[in-house]
C-alpha cells in the first residue's frame, strides 16, 4: 500500500480552509472533537435531501431507504471495530451515554454492597461520574489504579486492586496525557480476577486500529464526533450474552416488543437499548467517516500521528527549553497525539487566548479529568491534539504562538 | 489598541503578577470557594466583617488565569473598608460593565460615576469582547457574593 499524502488531506475539510483573526485556522483540538471532511457532510446532506424518514416499521419506500442506511451504518461500525456480531453495536448519543448505559443498566443490576468497581486516576469524568451516581444508589466500593512515572499507570498493586472486583473500567488512551494504557495486561488481570472490563475507547478508536474481539474487553465505548463523524452519535459495543441479560436503559418507543397497561416486554438487542428516534442521519455520517478513515488506513493514520507528535515535542523543547512541560509519556510511540502543555509563567487560559489570536485552536482547562489534574498538581493545562489532517506546519504554528505567549507575559 | 492588548492591559498584568490581599484569614472570618468548571480557575475569598457590616479585612486564595486572578485582586482592593451594601453596589456596576444583567434586572450600562467608582476594575472592560473570559472576570465577585450570603445566614 502506498503512503497516503497527508498534506493533501486538509483540502477535504472545508473548515480548515477558513481563517481566524485573519490567519489560517490551525485546528489542534481534535481530542475534544474532530472536524469532518466534505464526504461526511455530503453523505448527511444526501440523506436529509433524498432518503430521510423515521427508521423501522415504516412500509413506504423512503422509510425503508432510511432504515437501510441506518442499519448499514451499524454494519460498517461493526466491521470497523471487528465486532463478531453487528447486533452488538448499540448507537447512543455519545461515549458518555454509552458509559452511562453500562453503569445504569449493567451496574444497577449487578452491583451492591461488598462489590467493587476499579477505575484509574486518569479517567475522564465520563468514566467516573456514572459510577459514582450508581455507587450512591447501590453502595459498592470504587478503587483507583494510581498514576506512576512518565504519565503511566502504576500497576504494581493491580492484582490486589482487582481482588473481588466485579468490573474494571479504563480509558484506552488518556485524553490529558496521551498515555496508551496496556489493555492486554489490564484485561488479562481483570478476567483472571473474575471482573468484567469496560473500555472508554474515545481517544483511541479515531486514531488507531481497533479490534474488540482481539482486545477481549466486555464493553467498549466511543463517540462519532471525535472520528470525523457528526456530533450526536456514539457507540457502545458489548458482548452479546451480557447485553442480552442487561435490563433496558432508557424506556420509550423502539425498545419494546410489547406494551400493555400492566407493563412492557423489551425488544431484542440492540433495539432494547435504542429508545426513541435514534440519530439516523448521524449514523449515516458516522458510516461515511468510517469509509474515509478506511480509505486512508488506520495504521497509516497512527504512524502519521506518531511522527507529528515526535516532531512537535522536539520543536517545543528546542524552542522553549525548560519553560515548557509536556505531561505524559516522553516516548511518542507510547502515546497518542495529545500534548498537555504547561508554559512557565503563563496560565493555560491565557496561553489559549494568545494562541487564538494566531488562529491556533487549543483547549485550556482540566479536560474533564479533575482527579488526574489534582494528582499532576496543576489546575489547568493547554492541550494541543493532532489528527490526520494536521501536519508539521500546524506544529510550527503552535510553537511560534507559544513563544509569542511567553514573550507577551514576560515580566 | 488591539483587542488582545485591550484584554491584557498593563494594570491587569500588574495585579496578576503582584496580587493584592493574597492569603488566608482564620475563622471566625467567613470563607467561600468559587470554581470555573470550564477552565479550572479557583478563587477562595476570606471575609472578615466588623460590627457595623463593614468589610474589615479580605484575603484571596486560589489559582487561575490572569483575568480571574487580577479581577480578584482588584476586587479585594476595591471592597476593603466598604460596607457590605457598598460592595454589593460595586458588584452591580461591575456586572453591568461585563454586560451581565443581575438577578432579573434590566441590563444597565454603568454610568460614568459608577465607572469612576470601579477604579482599576474598569480596566477589565476589554474582557467583554471575549465572552468566554467574562466568567473568569466575574468568578471573584460571585465568590464574594457567596461569602457575604454566608455571613448573613450565620447571623
Amino acid at each position: 500500500m502506498t503512503t497516503p499524502d497527508f498534506a493533501a488531506l486538509k483540502k477535504d475539510f472545508p473548515i480548515l480552509q477558513t481563517e481566524r483573526h485573519g490567519k489560517p485556522l490551525v485546528f489542534l483540538d481534535s481530542a475534544a472533537s474532530s472536524q469532518r471532511p466534505q464526504q461526511v457532510l455530503d453523505a448527511m446532506d444526501y440523506a436529509y435531501t433524498h432518503a430521510y424518514a423515521n427508521v423501522h416499521r415504516g412500509v413506504y419506500g423512503l422509510a425503508e431507504a432510511a432504515t437501510n442506511a441506518y442499519e448499514s451504518a451499524r454494519l460498517k461500525v461493526a466491521r470497523f471495530i471487528g465486532a463478531p456480531d453487528s447486533s452488538e453495536v448499540i448507537f447512543t448519543k455519545n461515549a458518555t451515554e454509552s458509559l452511562n448505559l453500562v453503569a445504569g443498566s449493567w451496574g444497577r443490576a449487578n452491583l451492591g454492597p461488598g462489590d467493587a468497581v476499579v477505575l484509574t486516576m486518569m479517567e475522564h469524568h465520563a468514566n467516573i461520574v456514572p459510577w459514582q451516581m450508581i455507587q450512591a444508589e447501590k453502595g459498592f466500593e470504587i478503587r483507583w489504579i494510581p498514576l506512576g512515572d512518565d504519565g503511566k499507570l502504576d500497576l504494581t498493586e493491580l492484582d490486589t486492586l482487582l481482588d473481588g472486583a466485579k468490573l474494571l473500567s479504563v480509558a484506552s488512551m488518556s485524553n490529558v496525557l496521551g498515555t496508551i494504557n496496556p489493555l492486554d495486561q489490564l484485561i488479562e488481570a481483570a478476567h483472571r480476577a473474575g471482573a468484567l472490563v469496560c473500555v472508554d475507547a474515545c481517544q483511541s478508536v479515531p486514531h488507531m486500529e481497533t479490534n474488540v474481539a482481539e482486545m477481549g474487553a466486555d464493553f467498549v465505548a466511543f463517540s462519532g464526533h471525535k472520528m470525523l463523524g457528526p456530533s450526536g452519535i456514539g457507540v457502545l459495543w458489548g458482548r452479546m450474552e451480557l447485553l442480552e441479560q442487561m435490563p433496558p436503559f432508557l424506556g420509550g418507543g423502539g425498545m419494546i416488543s410489547n406494551v400493555t397497561t400492566d407493563g412492557f416486554m423489551p425488544d431484542a438487542v440492540p433495539s432494547k437499548f435504542e429508545a426513541g428516534t435514534p440519530p439516523i442521519v448521524e449514523a449515516v455520517g458516522l458510516g461515511a467517516a468510517i469509509d474515509y478513515l478506511e480509505s486512508i488506513g488506520m495504521d497509516a493514520i497512527r504512524q502519521h500521528e506518531i511522527e507529528l507528535t515526535a516532531y512537535a515535542m522536539r520543536a517545543l523543547s528546542e524552542r522553549l527549553g525548560d519553560s515548557v512541560t509536556i505531561h505524559g509519556p516522553s516516548e511518542p510511540s507510547e502515546r497518542g497525539g495529545v500534548l498537555s502543555i504547561d508554559l512557565e509563567g503563563v496560565h493555560a487560559h491565557d496561553v489559549s487566548q494568545i494562541l487564538d489570536s494566531h488562529g491556533v485552536a487549543v483547549r485550556p482547562g482540566h479536560h474533564c479529568a479533575k482527579p488526574l489534574m489534582k494528582e499532576l498538581g496543576v489546575n489547568a493545562t493547554a492541550r494541543a491534539s493532532f489528527y490526520l489532517y494536521n501536519d508539521t506546519s500546524d506544529a510550527d504554528a503552535l510553537v511560534d504562538a507559544l513563544a509569542d505567549a511567553q514573550s507577551f507575559f514576560a515580566p | 489598541m488591539s483587542d488582545l492588548e485591550d484584554l491584557y492591559r498593563e494594570i491587569i498584568l500588574d495585579h496578576y503578577r503582584s496580587p493584592r490581599n493574597s492569603g488566608e484569614l482564620e475563622p471566625p472570618a467567613h470563607k467561600a470557594e468559587g470554581f470555573n468548571p470550564l477552565c479550572g480557575d479557583e478563587i477562595v475569598v476570606y471575609l472578615q466583617l466588623d460590627d457595623d457590616n463593614t468589610i474589615a479585612d479580605i484575603k484571596i486564595g486560589g489559582q487561575g488565569c490572569s483575568i480571574s486572578q487580577s479581577s480578584a485582586s482588584m476586587m479585594s482592593a476595591a471592597v476593603k473598608g466598604k460596607t457590605v451594601e457598598q460592595a454589593q453596589e460595586l458588584m452591580g456596576s461591575f456586572k453591568g460593565l461585563m454586560s451581565i444583567a443581575d438577578k432579573g434586572e434590566e441590563l444597565a450600562e454603568p454610568t460614568p460615576a459608577e465607572i469612576r467608582e470601579l477604579g482599576d476594575l474598569a480596566a477589565l472592560r476589554g474582557v467583554v469582547k471575549f465572552p468566554t473570559r467574562i466568567k473568569c472576570a466575574t468568578l471573584a465577585w460571585n465568590t464574594l457574593d457567596q461569602a457575604i450570603s454566608e455571613t448573613q445566614s450565620a447571623d
